[in-house]
């Protein structure tokens, strides 16, 4: 900025290059910066508008009410809002133990060499699959195996349902809580990992009883940003959840989730009523989703200049 | 009993590392699984007339993927349009002023937006676009696509426009070069193999999503390159196909899915030796 009014007081004639282009360069920068201001603001208050013929005929008992009936126009989303809960959590509690190992093989044991890359690149490679295609990879391999285990168990054999939709997730989670994990393992300071060895501590004492507990606010925010991914996740779930809108019973019954009920009905949505509910559902997504982003980003940002 | 207890340890410190290199390949194994099945499945149908010919109706054996494919090709385009360049100015201004109060808002909004639903863009699309002109169409699809690769193309110019150094610019100034000339002409040539990568990125990102597209560019069973008319892309004839109930149709789902995983794969591979080539992080 202190350029541009330097040149222009300097400016002996009235032809210098870039008089005319400086500003409008300059404009141009604000502009489109501020462009992705107002395109999420837009988006929410989008939501928020097309939202409120919901929001006014059901107010709160949208969220606690179990009937989701387009023919007589009864919307309540708690069998969706209990759907995704227990499809999110169960696939982050199927994903700790997997993306803590990798974290620990990444950023402990092996840091670097062939072995290394070669994990590194491939869960890279896991993260980079569409999720249409685990949700076709569940539906004919996973669902069949459920099914089995369903019929050994003596449970009915749905096949589809919320812990096979649980499990697709957990494979496509891991990639993320890994990546972070294994930033936040390999900065724990190499003093008090020497501290602990020199008390004659074992690696496997150090790992989890002084690095695990000193990384343990960076690996909650892969967590998080796990669990953002999970809440918002749509195809793969869709396609093996079973779509059922009634509240679930157990972790094998089919259901659905916010996401999964959206893709589902959105185009059959006929009457402002229906159409509104699904957006409010998807308002109420928006804002879970970026009240988690913004809390896992600050602990991330939090714990790198604390390193 | 002091030996017994040293070996216990020495035991549990072996077993511990065994449990984690176990866990860890284990989680991997799925990958293989799904791209093993997917080639199993998808090859046998793949031949040079699957990708150049139309889908046929059931029953009729043969029929391909050419429509899906000029449609997902189509809706890269229409997204790029206005996100390359948006991203591209943003991310510019980010590097440009690293502090200040539009700043912060900004990254903050880049964060959310990398984090919204891609269901949720969707219904964003379809309020915006496909109400207000009638119908759904591949614009609609291409705009819901531009939003989400928005906020990548911005962190990576601003990642990679930040690793140039200040001299560069500072020699460019120093010549008397107007500051825009100095950053169209200096800085963005020096990092643009960097913001090159962040666009590919965000086509590899945006190229295997169908849950935008499930109610905007709709789908379509014809060739269409009328971009306010429904399109067909990859992901959603996959979707599509697989949902339903007939063999004939699966075995097209298969043969795309090689399609498309050979695409993103390939995408993917590319730009992380470009990104360490040029070492961007994202």
């Amino acid at each position: 900025m202190g350029i541009r009014s330097k040149n222009k007081a300097a400016a002996p004639a009235p032809r210098i290059p870039g008089q005319r282009a400086e500003p409008i360069f300059q404009k141009s920068l604000v502009l489109s910066a501020m462009a992705i201001v107002v395109l999420l603001a837009a988006i929410f208050v989008s939501l928020l508008i097309h939202s409120f013929p919901s929001v006014r005929a059901f107010g709160l008992t949208f969220f606690f009410s179990k009937t989701w009936n387009p023919v007589s126009k009864e919307f309540g989303a708690l069998p969706f809002l209990v759907g995704t809960l227990l499809t999110s959590f169960l696939s982050l509690l199927i994903c700790l133990p997997f993306s803590l190992a990798i974290s620990i093989f990444l950023g402990e044991y092996f840091r670097e060499g062939p072995l290394a890359s070669f994990l590194k690149n491939v869960t890279e490679l896991l993260a980079g699959i569409p999720s249409v295609i685990y949700g076709f990879w569940g539906l004919f391999v996973l669902v069949p195996i459920v099914r089995k285990v369903e019929m050994k168990l003596g449970i009915a054999p749905y096949g589809v349902g919320i812990f096979t939709a649980s499990l697709i997730l957990s494979v496509m989670i891991i990639p993320y809580a890994a990546s972070i994990g294994r930033e936040v393992i390999s900065l724990v300071p190499s003093d008090i990992k020497e501290a602990a060895y020199s008390l004659g501590a074992t690696r496997q004492e150090v790992i989890t009883k002084v690095m695990l507990p000193y990384a343990r606010s960076g690996i909650m925010a892969g967590i998080l940003l796990a669990l953002g991914r999970a809440l918002g996740e749509t195809m793969a779930v869709t396609m093996v959840i079973g779509n059922s809108n009634f509240l679930p019973l157990s972790i094998f019954s089919p259901g659905n989730t916010m996401a999964s009920v959206i893709a589902n009905e959105f185009t059959e949505a006929t009457g402002k009523l229906y159409l509104s509910s699904l957006i409010e559902i998807g308002l109420l997504l928006f804002l879970v989703t970026m009240v988690i982003n913004i809390i896992g980003r600050h602990i991330i940002k939090k714990v790198s200049i604390e390193v | 009993m002091d030996r017994e207890r040293i070996q216990m340890r020495i035991a549990r410190d072996r077993a511990f590392k065994g449990l984690v290199v176990l866990l860890s390949f284990l989680s991997i194994v799925p990958l293989f699984l799904i791209l093993f099945y997917i080639l199993e499945n998808g090859l046998s149908s793949l031949s040079w007339e699957f990708l150049i010919e139309l889908p046929k109706p059931v029953g009729e054996a043969g029929g391909g993927i050419a429509n899906a494919i000029v449609g997902s090709f189509l809706l890269v385009i229409i997204a790029s349009l206005p996100a390359v360049p948006i991203g591209i100015t943003a991310g510019v201004y980010l590097s440009e002023h690293k502090r200040g109060k539009l700043s912060y808002l900004v990254r903050l909004a880049v964060e959310v937006l990398q984090g919204t639903p891609s269901i949720v863009v969707g219904i964003i699309a379809y309020l915006w676009l496909v109400i207000s002109t009638g119908g759904f169409s591949a614009l609609s699809g291409g705009i819901a696509l531009g939003i989400m690769m928005l906020p990548v193309i911005v962190r990576t110019t601003e990642e990679t426009l930040k690793l140039i150094p200040d001299t560069l610019k500072e020699a460019s100034l120093a010549l008397g070069v107007p500051y825009y000339r100095t950053i169209l002409k200096v800085i963005l040539p020096a990092g643009f193999s960097g913001i090159a990568t962040g666009i590919l990125i965000s086509v590899a990102r945006i190229a295997g999503e169908t849950a935008p597209l499930l109610f905007t560019a709709f789908g379509n069973a014809f060739m269409n390159v009328n971009i306010i008319k429904p399109v067909n892309a990859l992901p959603l004839l996959i979707y599509n196909y697989a949902t339903s109930p007939y063999p004939e149709w699966h075995s097209v789902a298969w043969g795309a899915s090689c399609v498309l995983v050979g695409l993103v794969l390939t995408l993917n591979v590319v730009t992380r030796i470009m990104a360490r080539r040029w070492k961007i992080q994202f």
